[in-house]
């Protein structure tokens, strides 16, 4: 909302200066924007009136002008405008004038004629659009008169940024009563008197839809001269409040929608056939805009139609059939009151927003139309004439908004705020601001709300206005006190914070990456899965939700990898969006590590990661649980990686998660000259641990014993160490495999294996039979089941 | 006794020339051992008078223990030599950087999340954790935000289906925590939060950190002291704050809480558009709705409600000035923090 200091001052005068006055409504919740000058900069501009005008002898484009302005007399200006011509009033910038941009006007020669001055157009003084010729100013223009005194430019243009539940300020009265109230001084308006009917016509007007518009108020207008203009003083008060103007009868329903905040609506009363109805449209109905566009009406718009057909989407827009043209005669004004249930939303349905649909879906007045028809009326017959009729009120009262009755209890003003007030205080901010006392006892008070604002229906609602206007920053801050208990928090429940902990001492820094993503890049890494898709994303890139996090690091990687980051190590925490009968929405861990194993430095080699390197990471995450013998690696498929170095995260029977090197397809697409190693495990998997639980320590000789074993080269790690241990019975505390060698030297089917295997008793020294018997065990059991052999 | 004296100087001057621990041994081997030269001396007292043998004997052992004095100083001075130059093979440039792999950093949100936790988990709150993709009714219809309010013409969501959407904030976590626990409640909820908004300085997701308190006698006044404590804990200055009347529809009195510009100092700048003031956050008294939607009877309980947005934060404690920053995980960003 956007309206001019010095309109906003013929209604209320506060002793503070504009910038002080838009401090204080900023701080009493109706947010200024900026104050912005309505003219630019500029001094010596005079009324004009054009005596002569003459083509110039040298130039197919200039005339020569003699104008009338200047204190000493007429004088000689060059002008190329099309419009120059004799008798009109235009602003006149005289020799030593400045305008806009620190332009100084000289005496000047244009093609061998003398110039003293300047015609200007509107843009050249900063005061509007219009750059197409000259400003052509009202014809009781009293030439000779300093331009910015005779258009009030001195005056600047504030811009308030309301919050949806303010409408009542969406009108100078309404921020001028607001002001009124902040500052407690008298709020006065322009006198608004009913005009007197000069002929006995109206419309008849059926309300048909009860609820959606419940009062409707109609007036006809006969005999206008919609070629009259619009006087300036109104085209510059709408120009301040950024509205061009369009014709008078718009313009004044502009205005009365600036000044009371009522949108109104005129028709052409020649196009209507038979009464008003309100009502909702029809299937199949369609309505031209006045912006011309054309739309077909969805079942539940309220619209204005006549007997025949919708006229106007109400309270929205306008139909261009039944507007106002410069052919129009007979207007036919409306000042209704639709309920804000019945807009809210539908302006946007059809991808509109107007001035109209603004405030009704915020809620406008539902006491002001009479009011707002008297005023257009009175401005209507001063500027283009006209009969008027009666002023028509349709009301259905029973579905009016309900009268708001709200008790104060005055100890809920401490209790909720924390300040008292003095009874006297309370009662005079309520009642400035709109409300009547209408009852009162011991514990407080009932007030009436007014029917301006929407927004104070409840206590809660006085308590804010309260405190909006004693002042929110003289309240006090205070600490609350609370009954403090301490909460359950298992030892067993391994926080996150502990395990991403884990991955920054590896290397790993941490990325936030965007929880949608685009849908190709969904399906190379889960073509299975069909992701929850957005209705309205942002863009392609932004479409679907992730089920993994993995896209995210890689276009990540991608990114530092084309600003030579070479090294890249990156983990991400957060939400994945798995499909299904009921949307899962599982939170993850996950990594990438890509380019070399470690850091350049003067110790290192300069090795590439592998996959050992992240399972090394994962299994450090893993340790976190205190439960990592219950996880297991078992070779896998997926479909992002590579089919060879790919395992699946088992807990259980359960899959937690999958780690391995992108599959070298997806790696060339991605561009990527190396390869890289990602890992994705569920955190609440992975999260869920159990707290130590000591074993007592062996006071015993523990005893070393190494195995070198010989077996088929497919027979996993881990099936040999689970064999090995459960035939190495009890006593074996730990087993290694300290060496895997394939290649020269054994058949090519076979591997090269060597356990390390450690024993020790609990309550006496173990001897040398006990272990060899351990031993054999172990080499008979990976003998029959494995078809290993001693080396 | 000439020979004693000048075998005692052929020792002595041995001893002295002595470059190593072997070569001293030698030494001592030769004068001193069982068939040293010096012990030699002792065996041919024999051929002496029982009245000269004492004086002769005293004079080859005070000779033999100079010898051996003279042999101990020197082991000590080469041993020490030897540990010397051993000590300086084995000095090593401590100004190379050290071996290993280097530590990684948490994320600039992550550490500011952090940060609001831990000040308000010092005194009590808890943390909640809600979903992501939320039902409208936790986003807005329970928030006392119906259909078509104009309020959700602020809110530019992103729509799932026409009753789920993204959520726009975490305040829908304070109606699933009221849902489940009964009051007192202090809580905050951290989270991404989406809104279909893309420019210079809007990002489509994003974090904020909700907090709720909810007891009896909780006022306005208590707000402000929270809001109040918590700005300058986390800024570590005593920043002005300043609070506004705004509009939250799941807040009544609603407050916009604005900082004194932490660039300018509250002069008017860049940072600030000219007012001196940065807008931080948004918060307000819990609506009585809201409460009536959670079953909780608003005539016993009061509280409060506040969001913060954590980009927001970041920029302003870090200087960051550019929030794409946040999401392009740029290592040398990410490696600043």
């Amino acid at each position: 909302m956007k309206i001019s200091n010095s309109w906003l001052r013929e209604w209320v005068i506060p002793g503070l200066t504009t910038q002080e006055l838009a401090d204080q409504i900023t701080m009493a919740g109706l947010e200024v924007d900026g104050i912005e000058k309505v003219a630019g900069d500029f001094s010596g501009v005079v009324v004009g009136e054009i005596i002569a005008c003459e083509q110039h002898p040298d130039a197919d484009k200039l005339r020569v002008c003699k104008v009338a302005g200047h204190p000493d007399g007429e004088m000689q200006v060059v002008c190329g405008a099309p419009n120059a011509r004799v008798g009109i009033k235009i602003p006149f910038a005289l020799v030593g004038a400045k305008l806009p941009g620190d332009f100084k006007i000289k005496k000047a020669k244009l093609r061998g004629v003398e110039s003293f001055g300047m015609l200007c157009a509107q843009t050249e003084l900063e005061l509007g659009e219009d750059n197409d010729g000259i400003w052509e100013l009202p014809e009781d223009a009293p030439t000779g008169a300093d331009l910015r005194e005779y258009l009030q430019l001195d005056d600047e243009t504030i811009e308030v940024d309301l919050t949806p539940n303010r409408s009542d300020c969406l009108g100078v009265a309404g921020i001028a009563r607001e002001v009124g109230v902040l500052n407690r001084c008298s709020v006065q308006g322009p006198e608004i008197a009913p005009v007197p009917q000069q002929i006995d016509e109206s419309l008849p007007v059926t309300l048909l839809a009860e609820a959606a518009c419940p009062r409707y108020v109609g007036r006809i207008i006969r005999n206008i001269d919609i070629k009259a203009q619009t006087p300036l003083w109104m085209k510059e008060r709408l120009r301040r409040s950024g509205l061009r103007s369009i014709d008078p009868v718009v313009d004044v329903t502009n205005y009365v929608l600036l000044e009371l905040g009522q949108p109104m609506h005129a028709f052409d009363l020649e196009k209507l056939s038979g009464g008003i109805k309100v009502r909702m449209a029809e299937h199949g109905e369609e309505l031209t805009l006045l912006d011309g566009q054309e739309v077909k009406l969805q079942e539940g718009t309220l619209v204005i139609a006549d007997e025949e057909k919708p006229l106007a989407m109400a309270g929205i827009m306008g139909g261009l059939d039944s507007s106002v043209t410069e052919g129009t005669q007979h207007i036919f004004l409306e000042s209704a009151f639709f309920s804000p249930l019945a807009i809210a939303g539908k302006a946007r349905s059809y991808g509109l927003h107007t001035d109209s649909s603004h405030r009704f879906e915020r809620g406008v007045d539902y006491r002001l139309q009479e009011k707002a028809v008297e005023r257009a009326t009175q401005l209507l017959l001063d500027i283009v004439g006209g009969e008027p009729g009666p002023v028509h009120l349709r009301e259905l009262i029973e579905t009016m908004p309900a009268e708001r009755h709200i008790t104060l209890r005055r100890a809920r003003v401490e209790q909720g705020l924390g300040i008292q007030l003095a009874d006297d205080e309370i009662i005079d901010i309520l009642t400035r601001l709109g409300l009547e006392k209408i009852d009162q006892n011991a514990e407080g008070w009932t007030f009436l709300a007014p029917s301006f604002r929407f927004d104070i229906a409840i206590e809660a609602d006085l308590l804010e206005e309260l405190a909006r206007i004693y002042g929110y920053n003289r309240i006090p801050s205070e600490s609350f006190t609370a009954e403090l208990e301490i909460d359950p928090r298992p030892e067993s429940t391994i926080a996150q914070d502990s395990l991403e902990q884990t991955l920054l001492s590896r290397g790993y820094y941490e990325a936030i990456t965007f929880s949608f993503i685009d849908s190709d890049s969904a399906a190379l890494f889960d073509p299975e899965a069909d992701p929850v898709a957005l209705q309205n994303p942002i863009s392609a890139e932004l479409a679907v939700m992730r089920t993994t996090l993995l896209p995210g690091l890689c276009k990540a990687l991608q990114y530092n990898l084309n600003r030579q980051q070479n090294r890249v190590r990156l983990f991400e925490t957060g939400l994945r969006f798995v499909p299904g009968a009921e949307l899962h929405q599982e939170q993850m861990i996950a990594g990438l590590a890509y380019g070399n194993r470690f850091a350049e430095n003067w110790t290192g080699s300069k090795d590439s990661v592998d996959f050992f390197d992240v399972k090394a990471d994962v299994e450090a995450l893993l340790a976190r649980t205190g439960v990592a013998d219950e996880f297991r690696f078992v070779a896998g498929q997926h479909p992002a990686l590579h089919p060879g170095q790919t395992a699946k995260i088992l807990r259980g029977d359960r899959e937690v998660g999958v780690i391995g090197a992108l599959h070298p397809q997806l790696q060339k697409k991605l561009d990527l000259a190396k390869p890289a190693f990602v890992f994705e495990l569920s955190l609440e998997a992975i999260g869920d641990g159990k707290a130590p639980a000591f074993r007592p320590l062996s006071k015993f000789p523990e005893v070393r014993r190494d195995l070198a074993l010989l077996i088929d080269a497919d027979v996993p790690a881990a099936s040999l160490v689970e064999a090995a241990t459960e035939a190495a019975g009890e006593t074996l505390t730990d087993l290694k495999i300290f060496d895997v060698y394939q290649g020269k030297g054994i058949d090519l089917n076979r591997k090269s294996v060597a356990l390390g295997l450690t024993f020790q008793h609990s309550s006496r020294t173990l001897n040398d039979e006990e272990i060899n018997a351990a031993l054999d065990a172990v080499v008979g059991k990976l003998e029959q089941k494995y078809n290993a052999s001693l080396r | 006794m000439q020979d004693l004296q000048s075998l005692t100087e052929q020792a002595m001057e041995l001893v002295e020339k002595a470059d190593g621990l072997a070569a001293l041994d030698q030494v001592r081997v030769d004068y001193l051992g069982k068939k040293g030269q010096l012990t030699a001396l002792l065996k041919s007292l024999g051929k002496l008078s029982a009245e000269e043998r004492p004086a002769a004997g005293a004079k080859i052992n005070e000779a033999k223990q100079q010898v051996q004095e003279k042999i101990n100083a020197r082991r000590t001075m080469l041993e020490q030599a030897a540990i010397n130059a051993k000590l300086a093979e084995e000095t090593v440039d401590v100004t190379l950087p050290g071996r290993g792999e280097e530590q990684g950093n948490a994320h600039p949100i992550t550490r500011t999340l952090k940060r609001v936790e831990e000040f308000f988990t010092g005194i009590g709150f808890t943390v909640e954790n809600g979903p992501e993709v939320e039902q409208d009714y936790y986003n807005f219809e329970a928030l006392n935000i119906p259909a078509h309010h104009p309020a959700r013409a602020m809110h530019d969501t992103f729509y799932v289906d026409p009753t789920t959407v993204l959520r726009t904030h975490t305040s829908s976590v304070q109606i699933r925590t009221m849902e489940k626990k009964s009051p007192p409640l202090r809580i905050i909820c951290p989270g991404r939060v989406y809104r279909c908004d893309s420019d210079v300085t809007h990002s489509p997701m994003f974090h904020q950190v909700e907090g709720l308190v909810i007891g009896e006698n909780i006022s306005f006044a208590h707000l402000k002291g929270t809001i109040d404590q918590f700005l300058r804990a986390f800024f570590e200055a005593e920043v002005p704050v300043r609070f506004r009347p705004s509009y939250f529809p799941f807040t009544e009195p609603s407050a916009e809480a604005d900082i004194q510009c932490t660039a300018c100092g509250g002069e008017g700048c860049r940072v600030c558009s000219g007012t001196g003031w940065l807008e931080i956050l948004g918060c307000g008294m819990v609506h009585p709705n809201v409460f009536a939607a959670c079953d909780i009877d608003s005539e016993k309980y009061s509280g409060f409600a506040f969001g913060i947005g954590i980009e927001r934060l970041a920029m302003l404690r870090y200087g960051v000035n550019d929030l794409r920053l946040f999401f392009d995980n740029d290592l040398r960003f990410l490696k600043q923090f």
